[in-house]
């Protein structure tokens, strides 16, 4: 079976191309890309993809997916379902399952999730430590032949700077990353938001930003100590954005990502203790959102990736200091993003080029580009169709996000794995795509 | 003018003029409390409920008998005798006592923003008695009053605020309110309990005491919760009661007339010298004798919003708490005595 997406206008970082082109695409490979009206003597499903942007499938490589253990806050099948209506088509989710994803069997089982949902790709992120203890490495072997493309204890950090010196070394034989929650627990100190003027004003437990900084550093010089690969996730702090840039211009080997809450609010969504601004890292000061958009301009952060972290609704309506950390992220990454290219921080390219060949470079995946032979994972979306985020209308199992009745611009059309459609807002009752 | 606020949250958005008709309305509820018969009928057929999530003894009473005073029956939930112990929720508890339709619920909580989520549920006013490190409200009219009364009008007084100003709900709601009123604030403490983010409040910062309190013309301590030292905020209860106890030495650096006040429980000897503390110039059980009265103020407006708008100044309340306090009645009291025989203390 052939389909041309046909009358689009296809981005592909990768390969620096954005023209108005068709593709061809057979037994779920891009088989070629042609000029408009090139396949029309083709017989094949046809795709109208006017007004949209195509793109490579987006790849998100920071989610929770909350499978196995909390499947009442998400499962890999709602997980991915929510990844697909926001134009991801490969998801890397997080270790912090019950039980956690410290060993092969855990991994297989996730990986097996998703086969059977049959929505996005799943890459597991392996833990570090047994446990997330943050005592004993876990067995990232047998995790990495299972299918982990990653390595991270996220969700807390690596305290135990040998464990995490041996963690480096070690992984440097299966040339896969470590992703780094960065924050010292001692100076962060039970904190439920950023230390800064509305933590004072408020009265809640703050976060300084050095209890990132100090970790970024101190991880930057192991890089350097072991030639590790560092990934710096949801980093959220200027001078942690400074860091890894002196980082990488001296030609260490590390990455950084940034979650889409940290480069559009500021702590000050925490006003009247609203739980749904609630994550760690934090959100920080108006400064620190004008360093995210300098870093990811200049190429400082390597990614966007959501943080994507659902949690139920009984976890948030309770007081702030007790509720849960984190914010749903999935289905409004893209417009969020694309506020960015609004707003002149870089160019849809540029902005695609984060969500895509990017991350899939970091995790070493062969996805993130159009090209032809490559799998047919795709996402057109209309860059100009605004729309009014309902959390109640997602597909993710929870509604935790902060961006509740925005009026967000981006709207995803139609999204493909392997050349099959996994999502079409069309039949989703939005307008034909 | 009227109390247009529905809930009762903290000192932070209220402008002088809400914060000066309180504080009137509050000074004409004193005389209540020194009559032989301390009752009006004002908020009788009202229901006050109290619920605490923390031990209180002045607070908790204090609203207690703010509420009996008014004629209002007034119950006391404290978290270690409710369903709290059963796992309910805060939410879960609120809304259930809404559906009793109080008057008023009146919230002390250990986690800052606690009332302010009840408020969101919007079914009766609610009252902050203190949440977490962020404001206790009532307490800082109380002290605004009792300052006003010995030194006059707040406006270009010097008043220093002594202690653990970090985890202090008090100091958060006296400098929101004493600055809103025109006063200079110092706030005095080691730099560990002081933080720089302060400095933004329009209030000077001093980690010596005697050259803090040089020339004040009242001075507030705070309580110094003696576990703040198990997280390295202090080296030892000594070592901060000599720099910062207030002494009579140290008293001598502020003006002659000065006043002491202290929102309680004191920890003798190290916060606050028993010599200062039971000496002329402090006024810490004037404190308690105002705080009924601000509490009754709060409950008032918060609770006859529809008959305030009719009216339009303070002195016309004056009038009207007279005239009914001239029929007071002692009913509802024993009612409310009978059915509640065992009470829950906070």
């Amino acid at each position: 079976m052939h389909i041309v997406v046909q009358n689009g206008v296809v981005i592909d970082p990768a390969n620096g191309l954005e023209a108005g082109l068709d593709l061809l695409i057979e037994e779920g490979v891009i088989r070629e890309l042609g000029q408009p009206g090139g396949f029309a003597s083709v017989e094949a499903q046809r795709i109208d993809a006017s007004g949209c942007v195509v793109a490579p499938g987006l790849i998100d490589m920071h989610v929770h997916l909350r499978e196995p253990g909390y499947e009442y806050k998400e499962t890999v099948l709602t997980g991915t379902q929510a990844a697909v209506a926001g134009g991801f088509t490969a998801v890397a989710c997080m270790a912090n399952t019950n039980p956690i994803n410290d060993n092969g069997a855990v991994t297989r089982f996730i990986v097996e999730q998703a086969r059977s949902a049959g929505m996005a790709r799943v890459f597991p992120i392996g833990a570090l430590s047994k446990g997330l203890h943050g005592e004993e490495l876990a067995e990232i072997g047998e995790m990495v032949e299972a299918g982990a493309v990653a390595i991270s204890d996220d969700g807390r950090p690596v305290m135990d700077a040998n464990l995490m010196r041996r963690a480096l070394e070690y992984c440097s034989m299966f040339d896969v990353p470590i992703s780094v929650h960065e924050e010292d627990l001692c100076l962060s100190s039970g904190g439920s938001m950023n230390e800064g003027p509305t933590s004072v004003r408020l009265g809640i437990r703050g976060v300084p930003s050095v209890a990132e900084e100090i970790m970024v550093a101190r991880d930057i010089a192991l890089a350097r100590l072991t030639r590790g690969r560092v990934h710096i996730a949801h980093i959220s702090t200027r001078r942690a954005v400074d860091s890894v840039r002196q980082a990488k211009a001296e030609g260490l080997a590390v990455t950084a990502e940034v979650a889409p809450h940290h480069f559009t609010l500021t702590e000050e969504a925490v006003e009247g203790y609203n739980t749904n601004a609630k994550m760690s890292p934090p959100l920080r000061l108006a400064d620190d959102v004008a360093a995210m958009k300098e870093g990811l301009r200049d190429g400082t952060i390597d990614a966007i990736a959501t943080d994507h972290a659902p949690h139920h609704r009984d976890e948030k309506e309770i007081e702030f200091d007790q509720a849960a950390h984190g914010v749903t992220g999935l289905e409004t990454a893209l417009s969020l993003t694309l506020h960015l290219v609004q707003d002149g921080v870089f160019s849809l390219s540029e902005a695609i080029r984060k969500l895509t060949v990017n991350p899939a470079r970091i995790l070493g995946l062969p996805y993130g580009t159009l090209a032809a032979g490559r799998p047919a994972d795709l996402t057109l979306f209309d860059a100009q169709a605004s729309w009014r985020l309902d959390p109640l209308a997602a597909r993710s199992r929870s509604q935790n996000t902060p961006f509740a009745g925005w009026e967000l611009t981006g709207k995803v059309r139609l999204t493909m794995v392997d050349g099959r459609i996994v999502y079409d807002d069309h039949e989703q009752g939005g307008k034909a795509a | 003018m009227t109390f247009s606020q529905r809930h009762f949250l903290g000192i932070e958005g209220l402008s002088r003029d809400e914060l000066l008709f309180v504080l009137n309305t509050a000074e004409s509820f004193r005389e209540i409390s020194e009559r032989e018969v301390k009752k009006v009928p004002t908020l009788r057929g009202k229901t006050i409920i109290n619920l605490f999530y923390e031990s209180s003894t002045r607070t908790r009473s204090s609203f207690e008998i703010a509420a009996k005073r008014l004629s209002a029956d007034a119950i006391n939930i404290s978290a270690s005798t409710s369903s709290v112990n059963k796992g309910e929720t805060l939410m879960d508890t609120a809304r259930n006592l809404c559906a009793m339709r109080p008057a008023a619920l009146v919230l002390r909580h250990p986690a800052s923003g606690a009332p302010h989520m009840l408020a969101r549920l919007n079914q009766c006013p609610v009252i902050n008695a203190g949440d977490g490190t962020h404001e206790h409200p009532t307490q800082a009219l109380l002290d605004v009053m009792t300052i006003r009364e010995h030194l006059g009008d707040i406006e270009g007084k010097t008043i220093a605020i002594v202690g653990d100003i970090l985890h202090s709900r008090v100091a958060r709601s006296n400098i929101l309110a004493l600055t809103t009123l025109g006063a200079q604030v110092r706030l005095i403490g080691p730099p560990t309990l002081l933080p720089l983010e302060f400095s933004r409040w329009g209030v000077e910062r001093h980690t010596d005491l005697r050259t803090g309190l040089a020339g004040v013309d009242a001075i507030m301590m705070l309580r110094l919760q003696r576990e703040r030292q198990t997280r390295n905020f202090f080296p030892s209860l000594d070592e901060y009661a000599r720099r910062f106890c207030l002494t009579v030495e140290a008293l001598r650096e502020a003006k002659p007339n000065v006043i002491i006040l202290h929102p309680g429980p004191m920890n003798r000897g190290v916060e606050i010298d028993s010599r200062v503390a039971d000496g002329p110039y402090s006024v810490i059980l004037e404190q308690v004798t105002n705080g009924v009265a601000v509490r009754m103020a709060v409950l008032y407006l918060l609770t006859t919003q529809e008959r305030l708008a009719t009216q339009d100044q303070s002195v016309t309340n004056r009038q009207t708490v007279e005239q009914e306090g001239s029929d007071a009645q002692v009913e509802s009291s024993a009612w409310d005595e009978r059915t509640l025989p065992k009470r829950a203390v906070g």
